[in-house]
Parts: C-alpha cells; sequence; structure tokens
C-alpha cells in the first residue's frame, strides 16, 4: 500500500504525479527532453541506460516500463534488454555504450564515483561531451524517479504482461502531463 | 576539473545548466515550484532539507548553497541549519521534522528503505500526506542533483563568502536559470 493516500487505480510514478501535478509538469518536461530525442544517443540506447540504473536502485516499477520501452525502440528484443539490465558487459552492444554504462553504474552509486579513466573510455570510443551528460543526467534523474516511487511505496503492477501495452503508449507519444490524465491500458484489461 | 567542456569558474549546476540549457529550464523549474511553491513546510526547512540530502551525499557544491539559502530563511534562528547538520537528534528543530528529516535519510540510501513505521512516527507528529510526499520528493530530487553536480566534476567553490552570496540570491530570487 501506498504511504501517502494516491489514486489507486494509477499504477508506480503517475500515482504520485497525479497526486503533485505542479512537480510532475517539469519532470515529465525532463524526461521527454533526455529519453525522447536520437541527438547522440538513440532512444533505445536512453531507455536502456534507464532502465540499467533502475535494475541497480532495485526499482521494479521502473525497470520494467523502461525495459519494455526500450524493447519496443529495439522491435521486441527482450533479451538484449535483459542482458543489457543485469550484465551490460556481455552484451551486443557497441563499446561506446559500455563505457557510458559503466559511467551511468557509478553515478548510481553517487557521483564522485565517476572517474577521469571512465571518461577518458566512453570519449576514445567515440562519446561526445553530449553523450556524457546525458548519460549522467539520465542516471541522476533515475536515482531521483526510483527514490519518489519507492520512497513512497507507489502501486507496482506485477502483471508483467501489462507492461508492453503501455510502454507502446509512450513509444508513440512520449512522456508528458497527459500520461497521469489517460487510462492505462492495463487497468481497463483488469477490469 | 570539469568531465565535460562546461565554462570556466561558473559553479556547480550552472555550469551544466549552461552547457545544455534545454534541460537545464525543467531543472531550475523543478526546485523552483518543489522549494519555493505551495507547501505546508516552510522554504527554509524545506531548504535544509535540501542541505541534509545533499551533506549525507558529501557534494559540497549543493550542500554550502542550499544551507547558506536555508539560514538566509531562518534569520534570527539560522543556527538550527548547523545543529541539524551536525546532530539531527540533538538539534532542536521539532520533533516533525526529526521525523520527516530521518525519512529524507532513508530516500537519501535508496527509496525502499523507508519503512511504514517512519511514516506512522512522522504522521504521529502531525505530518500530513503533502509532507510527507515532499520531503520525499525533495530527497529524491536532492539525489538527482547531486550525482549530476558531482557526477560531472563541476566547479566546487571554496570559499565560505561566495556561498553566502550565494544563500542571499537564492532565499532572494529563488530559482532562475542561468543566461
Amino acid at each position: 500500500m501506498p504511504h501517502i493516500n494516491v489514486d489507486e487505480t494509477l499504477p508506480g510514478i503517475r500515482s504520485l504525479m497525479a497526486f503533485s501535478p505542479d512537480t510532475a509538469e517539469p519532470m515529465g518536461k525532463l524526461a521527454n527532453l533526455l529519453l525522447r530525442t536520437n541527438e547522440g544517443l538513440s532512444m533505445a540506447e536512453r531507455e536502456m541506460i534507464a532502465a540499467h540504473v533502475s535494475y541497480l536502485n532495485d526499482c521494479f516499477y521502473c525497470q520494467q516500463s523502461h525495459g519494455a520501452i526500450a524493447v519496443c525502440y529495439l522491435n521486441g528484443n527482450e533479451a538484449l534488454v535483459e542482458q543489457v539490465k543485469k550484465d551490460y558487459k556481455q552484451a551486443d552492444i557497441s563499446d561506446k555504450m559500455k563505457a557510458l554504462l559503466s559511467i551511468a553504474g557509478s553515478v548510481q552509486k553517487g557521483g564522485k564515483h565517476v572517474t577521469e579513466v571512465q571518461i577518458e573510455e566512453a570519449k576514445e570510443s567515440g562519446a561526445t561531451d553530449k553523450d556524457i551528460h546525458d548519460t549522467v543526467l539520465i542516471a541522476a534523474m533515475f536515482c531521483m524517479f526510483n527514490r519518489y516511487v519507492d520512497g513512497l511505496a507507489a502501486n507496482t503492477p506485477t502483471d508483467l504482461s501489462t507492461y508492453p501495452l503501455r510502454a507502446k503508449q509512450i513509444a508513440e507519444k512520449g512522456y508528458g502531463n497527459y500520461i497521469f490524465s489517460t487510462p492505462q491500458p492495463a487497468s481497463i484489461i483488469n477490469k | 576539473m570539469a568531465h565535460i567542456e562546461v565554462e570556466e569558474n561558473v559553479p556547480g549546476i550552472r555550469s551544466l545548466v549552461m552547457f545544455r540549457p534545454e534541460t537545464g529550464k525543467p531543472l531550475y523549474e523543478l526546485a523552483q515550484v518543489l522549494l519555493r511553491g505551495e507547501s505546508p513546510l516552510t522554504e527554509a526547512e524545506r531548504e535544509l532539507i535540501a542541505a541534509y540530502v545533499s551533506k549525507r551525499n558529501d557534494t559540497m557544491f549543493c550542500t554550502m548553497s542550499h544551507a547558506a539559502t536555508s539560514r538566509e530563511l531562518y534569520g534570527s534562528e539560522k543556527n538550527i541549519v548547523d545543529d541539524v547538520l551536525n546532530d539531527v537528534q540533538q538539534s532542536e528543530i521539532s520533533d516533525k521534522m526529526k521525523a520527516l528529516l530521518n525519512i529524507a535519510g532513508k530516500v537519501q540510501i535508496l527509496g525502499k528503505e523507508v519503512l511504514p513505521e517512519d511514516i506512522e512516527a512522522a504522521r504521529k507528529q502531525g505530518a500530513d500526506d503533502r509532507e510527507i510526499h515532499d520531503t520525499v520528493l525533495i530527497a529524491a530530487t536532492f539525489s538527482m542533483y547531486n550525482r549530476y553536480v558531482d557526477g560531472l566534476a563541476s566547479f566546487t567553490p571554496t570559499d565560505p563568502e561566495e556561498y553566502i552570496e550565494m544563500g542571499k540570491r537564492m532565499a532572494e530570487k529563488g530559482y532562475v536559470t542561468p543566461k
């Protein structure tokens, strides 16, 4: 049960955003800007960073949701996303992505864990300053979202089949205010 | 030196926001609405939660700047800020704030660390849903800001005078995106 009184038909962060629309607005904008562009890093790569950090933070709702969104962008390649979440070093991704995921993992522990060597490796494998910036900020942003969701014990759907339906909405329309005012496809099915 | 090429001598998050103004805008808007918008917690209390979490994350820039802002906002009671940062339990802050700072400290570790009994303890001291929500979200957002600032190794001034000025500006003007 959530720690505060929120709309129980809304899962995860959406229930919190509905509780506090004023703070939800800049959070939604930030998510859109960082996750919904293919500039430098693709949308799939950005969502994989999000899913990996959420996995490290043990946030079930966020790792399932963002994992499912990455799968959408990758035409259903669930195995790759699972591998990136749990053991990206063995995954079939670019060296640049491996270097950036290593930085994201350090950010998850604490900003000071990021080393010069990690930055150097990322740059050598082709990462630009903007790629590094976006990786650090995506990782930092999910350290916020994960804590917000779990810190208030937001409802977390345990039926894994509901996540891909939700992911499709995000893949098509992106993030934004509408996400807490439109019905969850999963909840319609549950009824 | 910062990990990416940002304007030199511009401190902390300001240099990062100038590097990427598009994301800087919602980052500042979030701070403004959360720390200055409507809330049953005072601005001074909210800045103190921010400083407390930043200190636990060992982010000097955010700790010093938000502590300075909180001192400005507490005015004649400004000693409470350093008392809390030194030792919450020994400080003379209200029992409600002690319970909320306990929750903020748990969020700083990880969301799941917050247990029903932590929430219960805050409610017993009179905390309502909004206060609990704002406390958790402030702690969560500073878990982001701190990582952003340190993860890119942005410039951290060491002169305490600079932070006093920063605190005055932030107390008076709030969070205005740097140009």
